[in-house]
């Protein structure tokens, strides 16, 4: 079973590193950006200067981002290896959630508010196609391989 | 893109008067003869004094709003009341286009609630999107829903008016726009049926009940099916919410029109590298992205008599 994990204001002050350290909001939009072309576990910590909570997180822990900006998923399709974490962050003024199409719905996030973060981690292969239930037209797609 | 000023025929205090109200957003609607007519809530509404019947819509509060778009929204909010306790004609009730809330939660809701409260006028609302963010819109309708059915649509009538308060923000499906249902549909031609074409009907509806900007989401899926239980009537005011701007279309008897927010703006469709979110603009242009409309339903007449006021350069 895949294990559902939530979102929290926390959890996405955690992962903006730059952020919870007080720096400009525009930083860790930057620092928030998914590191695509590494196979899962690039650590997130080296991407931020100095570290900070997410710094501590075990590199075992494979995970990936998806940005929600401008009323859509970044990137749109996501491909993952088995067991990946996968973090979605709304850095949109607008709430948006983050809501498995699948019948039944494999996970469906609250109402994720500005910086607010969801956590999903894919423990078999697949496609996984999801959307905003708030704004339908916004999907988006997990391929884990 | 902000307009030059098109009302050669309005002085400038009346332009100074719509530019306060545009701020605030509200639209006074009077019913006169059973055809609605919009006026502003300014000076102009003195020119429509002959109306039988008045009311005010006011839509998009999302209070809770806590971006940079409006730091302030209740104070917005509390502006576009302001306006409407002042206008001429004192409207018999007001009706909410919904996103009373920006986050459906309770406190939000509570506030908006005392606020509107303080018009004193009877209110009837609708759930925009906001409002139903948790359990289907639970906390909103037990608030805001004391006359609506299970679904959380409904109608009455009054000065010789029948208004259809429909849901159009739940069960919305991937890749699809605002949504009403087979089910909400069924009762919308079982509520119309046997009612004479000559009644005037008044629809309102959170989103949009035509594709404004299906990329944007700013449309309603299966709103044709609505529209054609719809268009026997004489006369046929869809009023909307959702996209905090003033735009309308008309088909046949029907015209269609949706509201400014109390709140904040958002960008007009087709604006290169927007989206369809609150526009962030200097406090000091804020208004200028704001304006109104006045709109006369004319019976009888092909297309109604509408007068753009955008204001600011």
């Amino acid at each position: 079973m895949s294990k559902f994990s939530l979102s929290a204001r926390r959890a996405g002050l955690a992962l903006a590193i730059a952020g919870a350290l007080g720096a400009g909001a525009g930083l860790s939009l930057r620092l928030l950006e998914p590191a695509r072309s590494a196979p899962a576990a690039t650590d997130h910590a080296a991407m931020g200067p100095g570290g900070g909570p997410s710094a501590a997180r075990p590199a075992a822990a494979a995970s990936d981002q998806v940005v929600i900006r401008d009323f859509d998923f970044g990137p749109k399709a996501l491909t993952v290896a088995v067991g990946t974490k996968v973090i979605w962050t709304n850095r949109d003024d607008d709430p948006h959630t983050v809501t498995s199409e699948a019948d039944p719905k494999l996970f469906s996030s609250p109402p994720l508010d500005t910086g607010d973060a969801f956590a999903f981690t894919f423990d078999k292969p697949g496609t996984y196609r999801y959307f905003c239930s708030i704004h339908p037209h916004m999907q988006g797609t997990i391929v884990v391989k | 893109m902000p307009k030059k000023i098109e009302a050669p025929d309005k002085s400038r205090r009346a332009l100074l008067k719509c530019m306060v109200l545009g701020s605030a957003g509200g639209m006074l609607w009077t019913v006169s003869g059973g055809v609605p007519r919009a006026i502003g809530l300014g000076g102009e509404a003195l020119a429509a004094t002959s109306g039988d019947f008045a009311f005010v819509q006011i839509s998009d509060t999302h209070i809770g709003f806590h971006g940079e778009a409006n730091p302030d929204p209740n104070g917005t909010l509390q502006q576009a009341l302001a306006r409407i306790a002042e206008a001429p004609i004192r409207p018999a009730m007001m009706v909410h286009t919904g996103d009373v809330s920006h986050l459906s939660k309770p406190a939000e809701f509570d506030t908006a609630q005392q606020m509107l409260k303080t018009a004193g006028l009877e209110t009837h609302f609708i759930p925009g999107e906001h409002d139903t963010l948790v359990d289907q819109g639970k906390p909103f309708f037990e608030r805001f829903g004391k006359e609506s059915t299970q679904g959380g649509w409904y109608s009455f009538d009054q000065g010789g008016v029948h208004f259809v308060a429909l849901v159009n923000v739940l069960n919305l499906r991937p890749g699809g726009l605002g949504y009403l249902g087979p089910e909400q549909l069924e009762w919308l031609e079982d509520d119309l049926k046997g009612r004479s074409a000559s009644t005037p009907i008044v629809v309102l509806a959170h989103m949009p009940l035509w594709s404004v900007a299906p990329e944007w989401g700013w449309g309603t899926d299966d709103a044709a099916q609505a529209l054609l239980y719809l268009k026997r009537f004489g006369s046929v005011t869809v009023l909307n919410g959702h996209i905090h701007q003033v735009i309308q279309k008309v088909e046949g008897r029907i015209t269609l029109r949706t509201a400014l927010s109390t709140a904040f703006p958002q960008a007009a469709p087709g604006t290169p590298g927007a989206s369809p979110g609150p526009l962030k603009v200097p406090a000091d242009r804020l208004r200028s992205l704001l304006g109104v409309r006045q709109v006369d339903i004319v019976k009888d007449k092909a297309s109604p008599a509408i007068s753009d006021t955008r204001l600011g350069a």
